[in-house]
């Protein structure tokens, strides 16, 4: 699928640069109070909804003297299904039953109630918050604790507690973060053919400089649209330093693709961007990661999902996505160095062996073979081990040549 | 008794220096055989013997004990470890001695009418008075100081006896008739005064601790303490008595150590805080005694002790008993054979013994029978040589007899029992039982325990044991005693304490252990701990599983009551969130929904609730007996007051569906309880209406919040140390 158009983007490049300049002018002018795309406006409704219908049935429930109940859709890998036909993972129907009345769950029950509330004010006031900004905007000390020198209850105790209730949140309300209008972290990296409307500014990624472009935690369509996309493909690769390597060497422009990077695990606006480039352009996404069980896994989420993120596995996966490397029979057709070998630890092993077992790689051949080989060799290798042949080695040999050969796993 | 002196001595000679010993000049020279081995024994002992004689005179004219001891210190200690000259007064109120008893009872060792009975008394050989004193006489000089008024109508006898060691017998040095005699409850009395050397200290099996203890096991009795004015702190006291000092007994010895310094101010002199007994009717009773103290302080009643009464009645008038054969050795079997006025077995018998049935005669008789040599009842007893009495003894003591009779012995009992305890220990839970009375060597006994848990008492420290003879506090001499080698024994771990490889159990705990009976086998003359009979020692440690087991659980229904609690305060913390957030959410009425879900939480912990419930149904020690008339023998003090708890077996027994109103009218019957303390201010505890009383709730929540370190959280087992 990688073709190479070397030549291509260079042109392009120049064509678009008038467009692209006098958006990020226009954008300047507007950019205090954007016009919200409409389709938001239905989505906020539908959330605002749910919260309310949620909080309708505690508040009738408490009134009527029966014990007000929350059911959260379990998030456990026994509650994951895999979906063969489809290729991706989803949720099970199981639920857990979250009650006031019980010692282990009433606090639970009540940041629930607490998040709800503050996400009812985020709708209203048409805002987004970062999941630190959620912890935040729920914090405070229970009325009535505390007191003499003594401390009193807060509501949250860390972060954690916070990001794992919006997560109870989201799959209770059957809503995304990004219409309970939360927000992580800015994580991953763009840059290639590709031309990006981010909340009206059109940003072109061609012309990113060595920093490219930050994905945004939220990639919904509302938000990010896409233009001019010329690319042929996506390359991701796992982390920021690899990723560099390859802008470095201006790999995109030789090969006419897109290259991202996710930071190790992806977060949810990477893989989205990557599921739509994959579904809107029809892009093959191809993956650049480590020999070792942790980058087996961050395929696999790619590809299928994630457990925790089962709910959201339809807008995310891309069951089409592609291993190119690093595999474990690199070590002899690259002729390496024993010094990249790095010891397969206990954990590692046990890691190795528990992604064979997951449904989604039981039946697959190639990759029962890929990560028995891995174990047999006893030991994982970066992807920066290439870096041992030669500097530019991963960029200008082995992914052109294994792209060429088509030399991946699916 | 001869002795071989000089170099060359003759069968002469030596008769010459023979001769008889009298009881008292044998018991001058080993006073420490009476108790009198130091200056701060004697002091005790003199007290302990006249407090003794006192309740024992009372009980039996049945008269209710009102005692006044009072402890005078008439020369300065020239050291607080010097020994000095004290005067003790002790005045009852029974029933006085006729004049002409006087001297014999109170001037002659073994005298007295205790000696020759088989029968539940405090004293047994009659020497302890008079051997106290003897003491006096020796030590100062001084002789003893009798007043008293055998009939109410005419005036009262005031005597002053010496005593003759050599001859055993009285001198009386002024006979006078006078009217000087405090008026008593009874209008008869006796007062004794002593003085002696001796040396007055606190803690540990100080007079103090002994009167402390004799109140709890003598709840009928009122004892007055008027300690010396500024009782001398003893530096030796620590290592003399604090190697093993009781529970509870260091802060006792701080707050004397103030008074002492502090007798200027009225407010810090309170008799309460000399007493250290911990014990709030004391306080109560005390309330007074400022008053009077700092007006009077420079008279001798610079401060007193009150220990009042706590039940208004006398044990029962015990009977005296025959002994029983079991209890009786060959030597004085052989004796009464010959003592008898009897003519025949049968009726020798009869007469001496107790359960020895005619029938049982003709066994006994039979067994004893050979050839040749044949007994029956009609055996004159004269005729029987040593070889066929001994033989008549043995087949006596093989003989399958009925156990003594049991109404010779009056124990305490549980109610009784707890009645001491409750005043006397600063505990929440009570428990007592009552052995159903068993035999050793032929004596009946009867073995009692009660403990008290939790509450004041020091949680970090071995359980306090007190033991009790017929109702007289032993305080010395712990470890050789079987009562308390019984509480080492129990496996208290059972019952949710802590307990160190063979000691007492470690925690809040008092273990109070009575033995009644005829005749205590103490392990020497000065009755200071109780011999080790299997017997005994097997019925302590049952009588203490008893108490156990319902400590048990009590402390398990505690911790549930805690988790209940832990768990209802979670919920009550999160529900106002709760209803905020809803009310920002959809516009309900946060204070609706917060009533409604705190009557749900209420419903759902209404174990703990149920505790609470239970407090105001009990009704205190203070409300009269009726609770201790149907108790178990456990009594419960809540925070807001004692409660016995009405089916002892206290887990879930109460029916939950009382959880609501019912409780909550009784609640305030619990707050007139005189017994509660300051827990009082929050005992509106129990409500039916949630609603009504948020605010109110909250700060109740906030007081046991406060409380629970030292009260139930910690206190289980380090709890009290404030």
């Amino acid at each position: 699928m990688a073709k190479k158009t070397t030549k291509k983007p260079a042109s392009k490049k120049t064509a678009k640069k008038p467009t692209s300049k006098a958006a990020a002018g226009s954008g300047r002018a507007t950019a205090v109070m954007r016009e919200r795309h409409s389709s938001w406006d239905k989505r906020d409704e539908k959330t605002a909804e749910s919260i309310r219908g949620l909080t309708d049935s505690i508040v009738k429930s408490a009134l009527a003297g029966r014990e007000p109940k929350v059911e959260v859709p379990t998030r456990s890998s026994a509650n994951t299904k895999w979906n063969k036909s489809r290729g991706i993972l989803q949720m099970g129907s199981a639920t857990n039953t979250r009650q006031l009345f019980n010692l282990g769950q009433a606090r639970k029950f009540m940041q629930t109630l607490l998040h709800g509330q503050g996400i009812n004010e985020l709708i209203e006031a048409k805002k987004t918050l970062s999941l630190r900004g959620m912890y935040y905007k729920g914090l405070h000390t229970i009325q009535g604790t505390g007191g003499k020198g003594k401390a009193g209850e807060k509501t949250f105790d860390d972060q954690t507690e916070s990001d794992a209730i919006l997560e109870d949140l989201e799959v209770t309300l059957g809503a995304l973060r990004e219409e309970l209008h939360v927000f992580a972290k800015k994580r991953g990296t763009m840059v290639g053919n590709i031309t990006v409307i981010d909340n009206g500014d059109e940003i072109n990624c061609r012309r990113m400089g060595t920093g490219g472009y930050a994905v945004p935690s939220i990639c919904e369509p509302e938000v990010i649209q896409f233009k001019d996309v010329e690319a042929d493909f996506v390359l991701h690769v796992e982390k920021d330093t690899v990723w560099q390597r390859f802008n470095e060497d201006r790999f995109w422009e030789q090969h006419n693709c897109i290259l991202t990077e996710g930071s190790g695990q992806p977060p949810r606006g990477v893989r989205r961007l990557l599921h739509r480039l994959n579904k809107e352009h029809g892009l093959p996404i191809i993956c650049l990661l480590d020999c070792d069980p942790w980058g087996h896994y961050i395929y696999s989420v790619i590809k299928q999902g994630s457990i925790s993120l089962a709910f959201e596995s339809k807008r995310l996966a891309i069951p089409d996505a592609k291993f190119l490397g690093i595999r474990a029979k690199d070590y002899k057709e690259c002729d390496l160095s024993d010094d990249v070998q790095i010891d397969l630890n206990d954990r590692d092993i046990t890691r190795a062996k528990q992604i064979m077992n997951y449904p989604w790689f039981k039946d697959r051949q190639q990759w029962q073979r890929e990560i028995k080989k891995m174990l047999d060799n006893g030991f994982k290798m970066e992807v920066e081990s290439l870096i041992t042949k030669d500097i530019s080695y991963v960029t200008e040999v082995y992914v052109p040549e294994r792209l060429k050969a088509q030399d991946w796993l699916s | 008794m001869a002795k071989k002196t000089g170099k060359k001595a003759n069968a002469e000679s030596m008769a010459a220096k023979q001769r008889d010993i009298s009881v008292s000049e044998f018991f001058a020279k080993n006073r420490h055989l009476l108790g009198f081995d130091n200056p701060r024994k004697a002091l005790l002992t003199t007290v302990k013997e006249a407090v003794d004689n006192a309740l024992d005179a009372c009980e039996e004219a049945g008269i209710l004990p009102d005692i006044e001891v009072k402890i005078e210190e008439l020369v300065p200690a020239p050291s607080a470890t010097k020994p000095t000259r004290y005067r003790i007064t002790i005045t009852d109120n029974g029933p006085g001695i006729v004049r002409r008893q006087v001297e014999n009872i109170f001037g002659r060792l073994l005298y007295g009418s205790k000696f020759h009975r088989l029968k539940m008394s405090r004293g047994q050989q009659g020497i302890g008075i008079s051997a106290a004193g003897m003491y006096g006489l020796m030590t100062t000089g001084r002789p003893m100081v009798i007043t008293t008024r055998p009939n109410a109508k005419k005036p009262a006898h005031h005597l002053e006896l010496a005593m003759d060691t050599s001859k055993n017998k009285p001198e009386v040095t002024i006979d006078i008739e006078t009217d000087d005699f405090p008026p008593t409850s009874s209008g008869t009395g006796t007062r004794v005064a002593i003085e002696l050397e001796g040396k007055y200290v606190r803690g540990k099996a100080s007079i103090e601790a002994y009167l402390e203890q004799t109140a709890i096991a003598n709840p009928h009795a009122e004892i007055t303490f008027i300690p010396p004015d500024k009782a001398g702190e003893d530096p030796t006291l620590e290592s003399a008595g604090g190697s093993d000092a009781a529970a509870g007994k260091s802060p006792k010895r701080e707050r004397g150590a103030e008074d002492g310094r502090d007798t200027d101010t009225g407010e810090s002199q309170p008799g309460a805080d000399t007493s250290g007994s911990p014990r709030d009717d004391v306080g109560a009773q005390d309330g007074s005694a400022p008053v009077e103290v700092s007006f009077e302080r420079t008279t001798e009643l610079a401060d007193r002790i009150v220990y009042p009464r706590a039940v208004d009645e006398n044990p029962p008038e015990t009977q005296e008993i025959k002994p029983h054969p079991y209890g009786v050795e060959l030597g004085n079997f052989l004796r009464m054979l010959k003592n008898t006025e009897e003519k025949q077995l049968a009726g020798f018998f009869k007469r001496e013994f107790c359960r020895v049935t005619p029938a049982v005669v003709g066994e006994i008789t039979k067994a004893a029978s050979e050839k040749g040599k044949t007994f029956s009842g009609q055996t004159w007893v004269k005729n029987l040589d040593h070889a066929s009495a001994e033989k008549i003894y043995r087949a006596l003591q093989d003989t399958k007899l009925r156990s003594p009779p049991t109404d010779c012995l009056a124990p305490i009992g549980v109610r009784t029992m707890l009645a001491g305890m409750l005043k006397g220990v600063k505990a929440e839970f009570y428990a007592a039982s009552t052995r159903s009375p068993a035999v050793y060597r032929g004596n009946p006994f009867q073995i009692e325990a009660a403990i008290g848990f939790g509450g004041d008492l020091p949680g970090d420290q071995p359980a306090r044991v007190i033991r009790f003879a017929n109702r007289v506090p032993l305080l010395y001499q712990q470890s050789a005693c079987s009562a308390f080698k019984s509480v080492t024994e129990t496996s208290w771990k059972n019952y949710g304490m802590s307990q160190p490889r063979g000691s007492a159990p470690v925690g809040p705990l008092v273990i109070m252990i009575h033995m009644a009976s005829v005749w205590v086998p103490f392990t020497s003359e000065s009755k200071e701990a109780i011999a080790d009979y299997d017997e005994i020692r097997k019925e302590m440690r049952l009588a203490l599983q008893e108490c156990g087991r319902k400590l048990g659980t009590y402390i398990r229904r505690r911790q549930r009551m805690k988790r209940e609690g832990q768990k209802r305060d979670v919920f009550e913390r999160y529900i106002g969130e709760i209803s905020k957030a809803c009310e920002a959410i959809t516009g309900a009425d946060a204070a609706e929904l917060y009533e409604s879900l705190m009557k749900q939480a209420k419903r759902r912990t209404e174990i703990a609730d149920a505790v609470l419930d239970e407090d105001g149904k009990i009704v205190g020690f203070g409300d009269g007996n009726g609770r201790l008339d149907n108790d178990d023998g456990v009594i419960i003090v809540g925070d807001d007051g004692p409660n016995g708890s009405p089916n002892g077996g206290p887990t879930g027994k109460e029916p939950p569906a009382q959880a609501g109103g019912g409780a909550n009218a009784k609640g305030t019957k619990a707050t007139k309880s005189p017994r509660s303390r300051e827990g009082l201010a929050e005992s509106g505890v129990v409500e039916s209406k949630p609603g009504k009383r948020v605010v109110k709730k909250k700060v109740k929540k906030k007081v046991r919040k406060k409380r629970s370190p030292e009260a139930a959280g910690v206190g289980l087992f380090d709890g009290g140390e404030k």
